[in-house]
């Protein structure tokens, strides 16, 4: 108390320090990530012209224009039913793929999570590629399906909504592995040994024990799966060709081919807004439902 | 008690299938010796690996990732491990604020992201050129930079910064001699999961790559584009192999699954 002067000083600073450490990356955040979002924003309003290019006037005729036009409905539903079909599909195949993974031990679970968990940092484009191949000149997996005699002629995966869901599935399913085995982690073992002395069955402790534990680790990584569908880029691209475009690559056609960028930029918009709504929307529903369990 | 059923190892064994399937396929035809897309049915072959070599579109590209990748990484990682340090360390008001800013690349769609970065270069002027790509690719991957940086400073025990400070070490010589080696793990991890993902991205980067600066992932995407032969599945081999590399470092020096899964548990 006595030494006043000498006490503050450094209370002072370190009142600043958190700012000054994390100034340079919020500045370098606001200026590369918050004006360009602002601006694509603004540019949604402007008007395109096919000889005056884009004009400096600010009204929603974009967005009329893309709520008037069913092409555009069209695209919207073919994303969001391709994304919904592949969040189910991957809630179906991870949950099960991170309760195995979580009973084995170890040298083996280690192994398994590197080959579930790896083509995650593998790129997108070769991942996709290999569905190509698959689907296309090799055409293996109707190679596969004739075999065993599952299907008589071959099917067309290559250009069609069947092929991208299974590629796109491939490419998300390991979000759902992470978020299930991370949920799984927290489980308290103790629970599963109290249900089975009690005298239940090993699908009522499934059932009734760990999946309404797991629950939010499920519907979380379905959330995620579900934005990151809806926002693909590269695998529809690639597996649906020109012909079953999806938002993303409508959104670049205008971009890169069309050059009617504020249209573009609408498009764009439109996808975040649609993805915020719905991603926040099933985020305050788990947070309801299941507030009980992140206490 | 803790065995999976037959039914589950069943299960399990497809899933891996399904998930390594397309990996396989796309090594598998990059070592065919023909000169069109098929397995190689008659002995392997180094042509196409040959034709990479041979391709300066390719290799002119595989340099400019590589660079990319170095460079957006160091300055992320620069930029991220004070700003963890100071959402780890300090309790000020905007802290949550500071948090969420530093996530937010994370929460947009990278192809919105290439929008809107394709707009802001071209009107200030850095359209197509190579500082442009590093701008962006800084903002994308600094959420991956921070997330590990951050858990490292979170498990800090502050009292041995204060230990130092009062044997009458300065503020830098604590971040150099003390707290840098004990979050060094963090950090390194973050630089090497930041550069990976720089140098996976094609979605974004698709949006503002022009012809002269561009990086290997979306010339392997565009010519996908037009036609696909063994020369890209030879390519994306070479990208699976380096990505391999890159995940058994992270293993080692991190854990993938504390990477991924974060922290805790058995």
């Amino acid at each position: 108390m006595t030494t006043g002067e000498s006490t503050r000083r450094p209370a002072e600073s370190l009142r600043l320090t958190p700012y000054l450490l994390s100034g340079p990356a919020l500045a370098v955040l606001a200026a590369l990530l918050v004006v360009p979002l602002i601006a694509t924003f603004l540019l949604s309003l402007h008007s395109f012209d096919l000889y005056k290019g884009i004009e400096n006037v600010y009204n929603f005729r974009n967005y009329a224009d893309i709520f008037s036009d069913p092409y555009f409905y069209r695209i919207y539903g073919r994303t969001f039913r391709i994304a919904l079909i592949v969040t189910a599909l991957a809630v179906l195949l991870g949950t099960p793929e991170a309760y195995i993974l979580n009973r084995m031990r170890d040298p083996w679970r280690r192994i398994c999570l590197l080959l579930v968990l790896g083509p995650l940092f593998i790129s997108i484009v070769s991942r996709t590629l290999g569905w190509a191949l698959l689907f296309g000149s090799t055409g293996l997996v109707n190679q596969g399906l004739m075999a065993a005699g599952l299907i008589e002629s071959p099917l067309q995966f290559m250009y069609s909504e069947t092929g991208v869901v299974i590629a796109l599935t491939h490419v998300l399913v390991p979000f759902v592995v992470i978020s299930v085995w991370a949920s799984l982690r927290r489980l308290d073992p103790q629970v599963e040994h109290a249900a089975v002395s009690l005298g239940a069955g090993q699908s009522t402790v499934l059932f009734r024990i760990v999946l309404p534990q797991v629950m939010p680790g499920i519907l979380s990584g379905a959330i995620i799966v579900f934005a990151l569908a809806a926002s693909a880029f590269a695998t529809p691209a690639i597996i649906g060709g020109r012909r079953l475009q999806v938002a993303a690559t409508l959104a670049y056609d205008e971009f890169l081919n069309t050059l009617n960028w504020p249209l573009g930029a609408a498009i764009a918009v439109l996808l975040v807004i649609a993805n915020v709504v719905i991603v926040a929307g099933c985020n305050r529903l788990i947070e309801r439902r299941y507030a009980q369990v992140f206490q | 008690m803790n065995r999976n059923g037959r039914l589950a190892l069943a299960f399990h064994t497809v899933f891996i299938g399904f998930i390594l399937a397309p990996i396989l396929v796309v090594c598998a035809v990059a070592f065919t010796s023909k000169g069109y897309l098929s397995l190689p049915t008659d002995g392997l072959s180094l042509r196409w690996f040959r034709a990479i070599a041979a391709n300066p579109d390719f290799t002119s590209a595989l340099w400019a990732s590589l660079w990319l990748g170095t460079l957006s990484a160091t300055i992320s990682v620069a930029l991220a491990v004070p700003a963890a340090l100071a959402i780890a360390r300090y309790r000020f008001p905007g802290r949550e604020a500071v948090a969420t800013l530093m996530q937010a690349p994370l929460m947009v769609p990278p192809a919105v992201l290439g929008i809107a970065f394709l707009r802001f270069f071209t009107v200030t002027g850095l359209s197509g050129s190579f500082a442009g790509l590093v701008m962006s690719h800084v903002v994308i991957i600094m959420p991956y930079a921070l997330r590990l940086a951050l858990s490292a400073s979170t498990g800090l025990d502050p009292q041995i910064e204060h230990a130092a400070a009062s044997l009458g070490a300065s503020s830098f010589a604590i971040f150099r001699r003390v707290t840098l080696p004990l979050i060094l793990p963090g950090v390194v991890s973050g630089w090497v999961l930041a550069f990976i993902t720089s140098f996976d991205e094609v979605t974004m980067t698709v949006f503002i790559a022009s012809p002269r600066t561009t990086t290997l992932p979306v010339r392997l995407f565009l010519y996908i584009q037009d036609n696909i032969d063994p020369l890209v599945a030879a390519v994306s081999a070479g990208l699976i192999a380096l990505t391999a590399v890159a995940m058994i470092l992270l293993d080692r020096i991190y854990g993938l699954d504390r990477l991924l899964v974060g922290r805790g548990g058995r």
